[in-house]
């Protein structure tokens, strides 16, 4: 039985759907029209594969990491290089299909919610790219850490709306942005930049991922002749994680695994890893696991990764998780960090700390594996971002 | 007969408009709430809303988010709500419908709280972020308990959707009357008239306008097209102003006062 979610009502099993007030419900159902109506036009997916191409600079290599892979001594090790993307991550592969979307339906202004600047820098350029007006939703503590990508968004004519509610954090930027759409809705397009939020948002934002997994598969092919044993991501909403896994998930011999963001360890409460550790809740217009507390009130989370940092996951990554069909592990900020250190030593690569995560769980998962194995991760940003929050966690003042 | 319907009914019957008020349950604290639901139903309120608190209140403009942020740092849940009003139905027979958002209700348990709410003596619900699409698991336990699920419209609903919801809702009509969060512009009766009229059409119950209503002319303007007007934020921000403090009961009778007598 092939895998065909989600149902025509945004449905993953019990999760996902449409929650929210019915001020947008009908700029959803609208969206979710003019979204089929794209996916069933040759012409917008050729505009699409246009933009990718030239101008995101796809496809991204598939890189044999040869030094890691002895290293570690265990399963080949390819890295799959979104941290090659303009931009510096894959969240660009999402912007700019739902930017021409935006474009097909009329809209001039685009919203948006960032926690590690990634997602926002990724739309405020392809704004830039077609001269809309943009609002971009960060929230204090996630200012502070992501400096840089603050000032890139402004540099490209966004507009950055501190969000000083509740933890600051992504979580109360989506709550502020949804606020600013509600108010808005008429003449605004919401791009949400992972693959949670209402229907049809998670599936649109997993289609336009999903380049990130028929590349690798093809480029695999082309290399080893084989489908790969295991594919691992990070997963804070789980955008990169989706659009990797999507294309193998009919493909049983291939262990999909998905790398949570354990904090300071599941154990401690101060974590990120709501698969592992969350009930079934609703938040953000979909149903899905959440950190909450016994009356249903949405806990903090916790990552040093900005992009992680999020007390849901998708709705379609809670899907899986039930199915069996994917795994769901975590690891610690500190186990991270030397992920960090790892890569960037020995293979000159500086990881973004939310793909640092997928990169520490190689060093559980490598050695167990024998070396005719093949393990595909995606490396999903690149690190530059992070360099003053890796220097203040090794003590270094810059 | 639903209290709703009873006491809305007899309101139209006497060519009157109903006035109902909203204040989040627990802000500053449980007992406070319970002496501000007696002094708003002593100073004419026909319907009472309490809001429950959530941590992430999406569709709420600053007034009732940081409302709720202090309802939950006193420790407010769901349960502690629904016990408020029953030391509440010991005294009065108001309507009382609870406001909110889906998760603390799905955390509670649909079945459960369908069955506590009817024991307590709560006659609706309303779900900011639970349209009726989503609302299978709920609406059946809710109906058979006797509590009535309202139905929300917003400007932005189209005519079909507009006449399906309409035709399906129960208690009360709750128009939201503007495109934004609580509390965040004020009402422009002139541009929900013809709306309104609309929806009273083909609206089975009466209908309520809220979201901006927030002066004694503010209602009356309202009052004038619709059947019932919902106040919020301005009391929850007048409760805030002197919470604490012995003129707060006072405060809020005299507005309540004036709002009902502009209606």
């Amino acid at each position: 039985m092939s895998y065909q979610e989600p149902d025509p009502r945004g449905h993953f099993g019990q999760f996902g759907g449409r929650y929210v007030a019915e001020t947008l419900m009908p700029a959803l159902l609208e969206l979710e029209e003019n979204y089929k109506q794209c996916q069933a036009d040759p012409s917008f997916q050729a505009e699409f594969d246009s933009y990718l191409k030239n101008y995101v600079g796809r496809p991204s290599p598939l890189y044999f990491a040869e030094r890691l892979t002895e290293h570690l001594g265990g399963a080949k090790i390819y890295l799959k290089r979104e941290d090659l993307n303009h931009t510096g991550a894959h969240k660009v592969n999402n912007t700019v299909g739902q930017i021409l979307l935006a474009r097909r339906m009329g809209k001039r202004k685009v919203i948006a919610e960032t926690g590690a600047g990634q997602h926002g820098v990724a739309t405020a350029t392809v704004a830039a790219l077609f001269g809309m007006e943009c609002d971009i939703f960060m929230g204090t503590e996630d200012i502070r850490r992501q400096s840089l990508n603050v000032f890139r968004m402004k540099l490209l004519g966004a507009r950055v709306h501190e969000v000083t509610s509740g933890t600051a954090t992504l979580k109360d930027a989506m709550n502020d942005a949804l606020r600013y759409w509600v108010t808005h809705v008429r003449d605004t397009f919401y791009v949400i930049g992972t693959v949670a939020g209402p229907h049809p948002y998670p599936q649109m934002v997993r289609d336009f991922q999903s380049v990130i997994g028929h590349e690798s598969k093809e480029q695999l092919m082309a290399a080893e002749g084989l489908l790969p044993d295991v594919a691992v991501a990070c997963i804070g909403g789980g955008s990169n994680a989706m659009g990797l896994f999507y294309p193998f998930v009919n493909d049983a011999s291939v262990r999909l695994i998905g790398v949570e963001a354990a904090g300071l360890g599941v154990e401690t409460g101060k974590h990120a890893a709501s698969i592992s550790a969350g009930r079934v809740g609703v938040l953000h217009g979909n149903k899905t696991y959440l950190l909450q507390d016994d009356d249903g009130q949405i806990q903090h989370a916790h990552s040093i990764s900005a992009g992680l940092d999020y007390p849901g996951v998708g709705p379609e990554h809670a899907l899986l998780n039930d199915l069996g069909r994917a795994e769901y592990v975590s690891v610690t900020d500190d186990e991270a960090l030397a992920a960090f250190r790892m890569l960037t030593e020995m293979e000159g690569i500086i990881p973004a700390l939310e793909s640092a995560h997928a990169i520490a769980y190689l060093l559980k998962l490598a050695p167990e594996l024998s070396p005719e194995k093949v393990i595909l991760v995606c490396l999903s940003g690149r690190g530059d971002k992070d360099i003053h929050t890796v220097a203040e966690a090794m003590g270094m003042d810059l | 007969m639903s209290r709703i319907a009873f006491t809305l009914n007899a309101l139209k019957a006497r060519g009157e408009k109903a006035l109902v008020t909203f204040i989040t349950a627990g802000d500053p604290d449980l007992t406070t709430s319970e002496q501000l639901v007696h002094s708003l139903v002593e100073s004419g309120a026909d319907l009472i809303e309490l809001g429950f608190p959530f941590s992430d209140p999406m569709a709420d403009g600053p007034t009732i988010q940081l409302s709720s942020e202090r309802a939950l740092a006193a420790g407010t849940t769901l349960r502690g709500v629904l016990d408020l009003v029953s030391r509440v139905r010991q005294h009065s027979n108001v309507p009382i419908v609870l406001m909110g958002y889906y998760n603390p209700v799905l955390t509670y348990g649909p079945a459960q709280f369908a069955r506590d709410a009817a024991a307590v003596g709560v006659d609706g619900l309303l779900l900011v972020d639970l349209p009726p699409e989503e609302a299978e698991e709920l609406h059946p336990l809710l109906t058979d308990a006797g509590v009535d699920l309202i139905t929300l419209l917003a400007p932005t609903t189209g005519a079909e959707r507009m006449a399906q919801l309409a035709a399906a809702s129960e208690g009360f009509l709750y128009y939201v009357s503007m495109t934004g969060v609580t509390g965040s512009q004020q009402v422009d009766a002139s541009a929900i008239t013809s709306a309104v009229g609309e929806i009273k059409q083909i609206s089975p119950v009466p209908v309520a306008v809220g979201f901006g209503v927030s002066t004694p002319e503010d209602a009356k303007s309202v009052a004038a097209i619709a059947d019932a007007v919902v106040v919020g934020s301005a009391l929850v921000k007048l409760i805030a102003e002197f919470s604490g403090t012995p003129r707060l009961q006072s405060e809020v009778q005299g507005f309540v006062r004036q709002l009902k007598a502009a209606i």
